[in-house]
């Protein structure tokens, strides 16, 4: 036997199961325990930036809202910085913006929700600027290990055919399961993202 | 293609200015997914509708991954470790008091300082404090079941709450869960972002459980279940258990931050 390299191993996932809400949306379980919440508000009126809600659903292979989804999403600010000391683009850090919320899916609708604003573009590998984007994670029962995937803008046709993210996807139809549809509702802007767990229009989930 | 090269924001740069590992951090290991349970685990039911099917793309991690949320104390409250008390209405919540304490680790056995773990549970009866939990084993009015720590400056965190109880569920006809603590873990960038279940060691019902064993490595399995922690119980108090956690590492670019005196 050689020498052992010494690392650890990373703890293995488990699912998040039916009740990660107690846990981590503990209003949504039905209950109130904690003085400071976290949830789907990124964004207060005094943040920087082009206001918008994000919104839409998970869905299972058979086309079935997952109700019970727990979704979380970071991003950056509107000037494309993250609220992060490994960030150093010489961008501004928005004090009234942290760049990350959490919510879960509606019980009834599967609908999930988010308000924030519009991130700008972010430096990428190799100075490659990344089209604006938001970085998702999902968890619920039934998914053994938290999903990663992108939204993109779909109104940013010329940063998104330019994105190198967006380039490594070898099937060009499956990239646009990446973006999300601008809207207006009530004078309200609207991206409208659904996330498919499996099947025709899977999402393209990534290994990061 | 150094690291330098791979985040820098300056075209311009020189290519000899020394790497500075402040400046440009670094990308995670990559994910050992042979280890990690699949996303298709047909003995876990709920998995098979809601598994990816298609290869996930693999992805060099750029800013987006590297970097993710900071918290701080202020967005904890002081009782949110306290799981006996952070519910109580009436007096203590009924079951077997117990701490449960240990350190985050990454891969390179480098401590994760303050770092927000969150922890979720059933009561002693085995019953979830949640609108959708119709099991018939009682609530307990003074146990909410959830709670959250920062670990300290060399990555340790610790709780107080009750040993919570096994619990029936759906999958087989005759499906049962061992007794286990929900964690979720942050890290520092949001690639390590983590959910697992903590068990307690000598649990026979670990052993048959389908979600315990969408992990395909008996090892893995292992790491998950806490041992007993004598030496860390209060004495005619509480019992204690050592549930440690390692998130994933970040490489290290030998040359560059040894020259940097790392
Ligand atoms: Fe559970």
């Amino acid at each position: 036997m050689p020498q052992s390299l010494g690392y650890l191993k990373e703890t293995a996932s488990q699912t998040a199961g039916p009740y990660v809400h107690i846990g981590l949306i503990p209003h949504q379980a039905g209950f109130d325990i904690f003085q400071n919440n976290f949830g789907n508000m990124l964004a207060g009126a005094e943040t920087e930036g082009e206001h918008i809600a994000i919104e839409g659903q998970v869905l299972d292979g058979t086309g079935t809202p997952v109700r019970d989804a727990l979704i979380e999403i970071w991003q950056a600010n509107t000037n494309g910085r993250y609220n992060h000391p490994a960030d150093h683009q010489k961008k501004a850090v928005d004090p009234n913006f942290r760049g990350w919320g959490r919510t879960g899916a509606d019980f009834q609708t599967g609908i999930y929700t988010f308000e924030t604003v519009k991130p700008g573009a972010v430096i990428g590998r190799h100075t490659r600027m990344m089209a604006p984007h938001i970085n998702f994670w999902i968890v619920s029962r039934g998914i053994n290990i938290g999903l990663h995937t992108r939204m993109y803008f779909d109104d940013e046709t010329e940063a998104n055919a330019a994105d190198p993210v967006l380039n490594l996807i070898e099937q060009q139809e499956r990239r646009s399961t990446l973006f999300a549809k601008r809207s207006k509702r009530d004078g309200k802007t609207i991206y409208r993202f659904d996330i498919v767990l499996q099947g025709d229009n899977e999402t393209i989930f990534f290994d990061v | 293609m150094n690291v330098r090269q791979q985040f820098s924001d300056r075209e311009s740069e020189p290519v000899h200015e020394p790497f500075l590992p402040a400046v440009h951090p670094i990308e995670f290991f990559q994910r050992d997914r042979d280890m990690h349970p699949p996303a298709y685990a047909p003995g876990y039911k709920t998995s098979v509708t809601r598994s990816p099917r298609r290869a996930l793309l693999s992805l060099q991690n750029s800013l987006s991954e590297i970097t993710g949320p900071v918290f701080g104390q202020n967005d904890i409250g002081l009782l949110d470790n306290d799981l006996i008390r952070n519910y109580a209405k009436s007096g203590d919540p009924i079951g077997e008091r117990i701490i449960v304490h240990g350190q985050v680790l990454d891969e390179n056995r480098k401590p994760v300082p303050h770092t927000l773990v969150e922890f979720w549970q059933a009561n002693a009866a085995g019953r979830y404090r949640h609108k959708n939990d119709t099991y018939l084993a009682p609530i307990d009015p003074n146990f909410g079941g959830c709670g959250r720590a920062l670990t300290d400056e060399n990555g340790y965190y610790y709780f107080r709450t009750i040993k919570p109880g096994p619990y029936p569920w759906r999958n087989y006809v005759n499906s049962w869960r061992p007794a286990h603590i929900h964690f979720s873990i942050f890290g520092s960038g949001f690639a390590q972002r983590l959910i697992t279940q903590m068990y307690f060691e000598g649990d026979p019902l670990i052993r048959i459980c389908p979600i315990v064993h969408t992990c395909p490595d008996e090892a893995a399995i292992d790491r998950l279940i806490a041992p007993l922690d004598v030496n860390a119980s209060v004495p005619m108090d509480t019992l204690a258990y050592r549930f440690d956690i390692v998130l994933r590492g970040r490489r290290s670019t030998l040359f560059e931050n040894r020259l940097e005196g790392n």
